[in-house]
């Protein structure tokens, strides 16, 4: 089928809507990061940290993160199945109601209407908006898929068809609640149930926001730009059952040492560390593929964000499981060493891949080439040095303020009784956090600046 | 048979898959008893605490906030005892939180008069020169809407007087914030 014939409007939309609610939303970070140090910024209501940090999160989600797969997915699945978009109106349609899904969103959240339950703030109102947006999605990926000319499904299209699924059924299981106004309701689930079924969600979105979504992209550009073969089919194949299977058992390491009966956390715990294999399953298939191909980590760019990003990836996958066993759960739940873990996984996994994914594809759709491949260059060492700064100073303070937490004499009495103790340590920490924030956030403009000017030189566009 | 040549199939084994794991972890505890309690000794939100709660919610003070307390030691010799399933079973939502900034709040109602709430709310630096908390004065200012109060009370089925319902009108968003917070800790009789 000749290039001209796929169906690239949504695409495109997509990946503009992303880049721009990603820097709103990394701007938001630095606010709030900024806020945790310096109280005087809570400036308003409207901009206090309590509204402004699930703005904050649910920015990156479903403002940058999601509509970034809606882009990529509507390339791959064209490109994968060898045919059109199945319903490109809808695909158009999407892309207008996604952005005022999003205004409404953002305003809804600075005016402190939220559910309390983590990534899924939101009032059911939009909830349901969530759901028929996804439903619009889902119609064209499945209609595309069914519609597809190349008989075998590639890796790619199982990890964005299990996204797809996946999203709805934790999204939905979530958020059932009954409505007292149109700004209010209240969880079906009560107590501890209602704290299993969030935490189900909220590592499942994990799951197939940042895991499935990220990995569909990486399958299919990892062995485009390295012109290598996949590594093992095989193990793709065993990574994928397995990891769809066992994630959905998780949840609940987030709870550990809470009132949750413990047979659920320490399930949850035993599947966490199973979840290393299938995750490093695709760590062993991305490290497979480079193999003799090494060099390409100097003399191409991709590639570069590529392996970084599955190398966090990885990093990542261990260090999860290792934080649900019980003992060091102890020692960093509810301190900033989460964070600092989050972190790894969005700014150095999920967002060198989407990066990654972007600048494979934008030049593609647009019938043209890279502006610069220096400005990619310097994107990646900004991104990259920002979310070490990140994540390093995080782990630090996280376990400091664990360990003053548990600091106790051998009276029994606490060592740091006083709570604020142990907190004004990490103001030094946030302040370089905030500094790795910065770097990152410099390191995303140069990112959109250059695909700003691959858009704004190429042919299409100047005939247009 | 190749599923990865059959979309439909495929489908509907991932989603078979995705079931399994959900089926045993969240959706049979919802049935089999192990996460429901007796109620019995439980004591219910009055209408006040109720908008408390919401405030409490709308604010998001469970960002930086946990309400449970872990059966370790040096967990209880901070917070007090370890938060019971009954403590929070007629909460919708949970709000056990997931991040310490600030400490856990679990007894919080215990700890501190009224008065003391009413302070730091308004000024936490006043008390904590350091304390990285917001300020929330306005909530001393606004008014607190009770046209919903009654609604949510039989949403959530919370038995209710008329008496208790009065005393909502011409509160504070603070003072309901505060009633709520001097409740953490009293969820039990006895």
């Amino acid at each position: 089928m000749a290039e001209n014939k796929y169906d690239y409007d949504a695409v495109k939309g997509f990946a503009i809507s992303s880049l721009f609610w990603g820097i709103v939303g990394l701007l938001i970070g630095i606010l709030i990061s900024l806020q945790l140090v310096y109280p005087q910024l809570n400036f308003t209501s409207w901009l206090s940290y309590g509204r402004m940090r699930p703005l904050h999160t649910n920015a990156l989600i479903y403002g940058f993160t999601v509509p970034a797969a809606f882009s990529l997915f509507f390339y791959l699945v064209q490109r994968l199945g060898r045919t059109t978009l199945a319903f490109p109106g809808l695909a158009r349609v999407t892309l207008y109601v996604f952005n005022l899904a999003i205004v409404l969103a953002a305003l809804s959240l600075f005016a402190g209407m939220n559910s309390s339950k983590e990534y899924s703030e939101l009032e059911w109102p939009l909830d349901i908006g969530v759901v028929i947006l996804w439903v619009m999605f889902s119609i064209n990926i499945i209609g595309t898929i069914m519609r597809r000319t190349e008989e075998q499904m590639y890796v790619s299209l199982w990890y964005i068809l299990a996204t797809v699924v996946g999203v709805a059924v934790v999204y939905i299981g979530n958020n059932l609640a009954v409505p007292v106004s149109w700004f209010k309701s209240y969880s079906v689930y009560a107590g501890a149930n209602d704290a299993n079924v969030q935490w189900w969600f909220g590592h499942n979105a994990v799951a197939f926001v940042f895991t499935t979504l990220p990995l569909a992209i990486f399958y299919y550009i990892l062995p485009k730009v390295t012109t290598a073969p996949l590594y093992s089919h095989r193990l793709s194949i065993v990574g994928f059952w397995s990891l769809v299977f066992a994630y959905l058992w998780t949840g609940a390491h987030h709870l550990v040492y809470t009132p949750l009966p413990d047979w659920i956390q320490t399930v949850a715990i035993a599947f966490s560390l199973f979840l290393i294999a299938p995750s490093w399953a695709s760590v062993i298939n991305g490290y497979g593929t480079m193999n003799g191909q090494w060099e390409q980590m100097r003399s191409n760019y991709l590639v570069k964000f590529i392996v970084l990003g599955i190398t966090f990836y990885g990093l990542q996958t261990l260090q999860g499981p290792s934080q649900a066993i019980r003992a060091f759960s102890a020692l960093i739940h509810y301190t900033d060493w989460v964070p600092g873990h989050v972190h790894m996984g969005t700014m150095g996994w999920v967002t060198m891949t989407i990066s990654a994914g972007f600048y494979y594809m934008l030049p593609r759709v647009y019938n043209t080439e890279i502006y610069s491949i220096k400005l990619a260059n310097l994107h990646f060492w900004l991104v990259l040095v920002g979310q070490l700064i990140y994540s390093v100073t995080m782990w630090i303070t996280g376990i400091r303020q664990g360990a003053m937490w548990q600091a106790m004499d051998s009276d029994g009495s606490l060592v740091y009784s006083n709570f604020i103790q142990t907190l004004t340590p990490n103001y030094p920490f946030w302040n370089m956090r905030t500094a790795g924030g910065i770097i990152f956030f410099a390191g995303f403009l140069v990112f959109v600046y250059n695909l700003y000017r691959t858009i704004k030189d190429a042919p299409s566009t100047q005939k247009a | 048979m190749n599923i990865d040549k059959q979309p439909v199939i495929f489908i509907v084994l991932a989603t078979l898959a995705i079931l399994v794991g959900t089926l045993v972890t969240t959706f049979i505890p919802l049935f089999v008893g192990t996460t429901s309690v007796p109620l019995d000794n439980v004591v219910t939100y009055k209408p006040l605490e109720v908008e408390g709660r919401d405030i409490y919610i709308r604010e998001g003070c469970n960002n930086c906030h946990t309400q449970t307390i872990r059966p370790l030691p040096f967990e209880t010799a901070r917070y007090g005892a370890p938060s019971k399933l009954e403590e929070s079973a007629i909460d919708r939502p949970h709000l056990w939180g997931s991040k310490r900034t600030g400490p856990d709040l679990a007894r919080v109602g215990t700890k501190y008069p009224a008065s003391w709430h009413v302070m730091h709310m308004k000024n936490p630096q006043s008390m904590y020169p350091q304390s990285n908390m917001p300020a929330y004065s306005w909530l001393a200012e606004s008014k607190l809407d009770f046209g919903y109060t009654e609604k949510k009370m039989k949403v959530l089925g919370y038995p209710f007087i008329g008496e208790d319902l009065k005393a909502v009108q011409g509160k504070t968003e603070l003072d309901a914030l505060v009633s709520y917070l001097m409740r953490l800790g009293r969820e039990l009789k006895d």
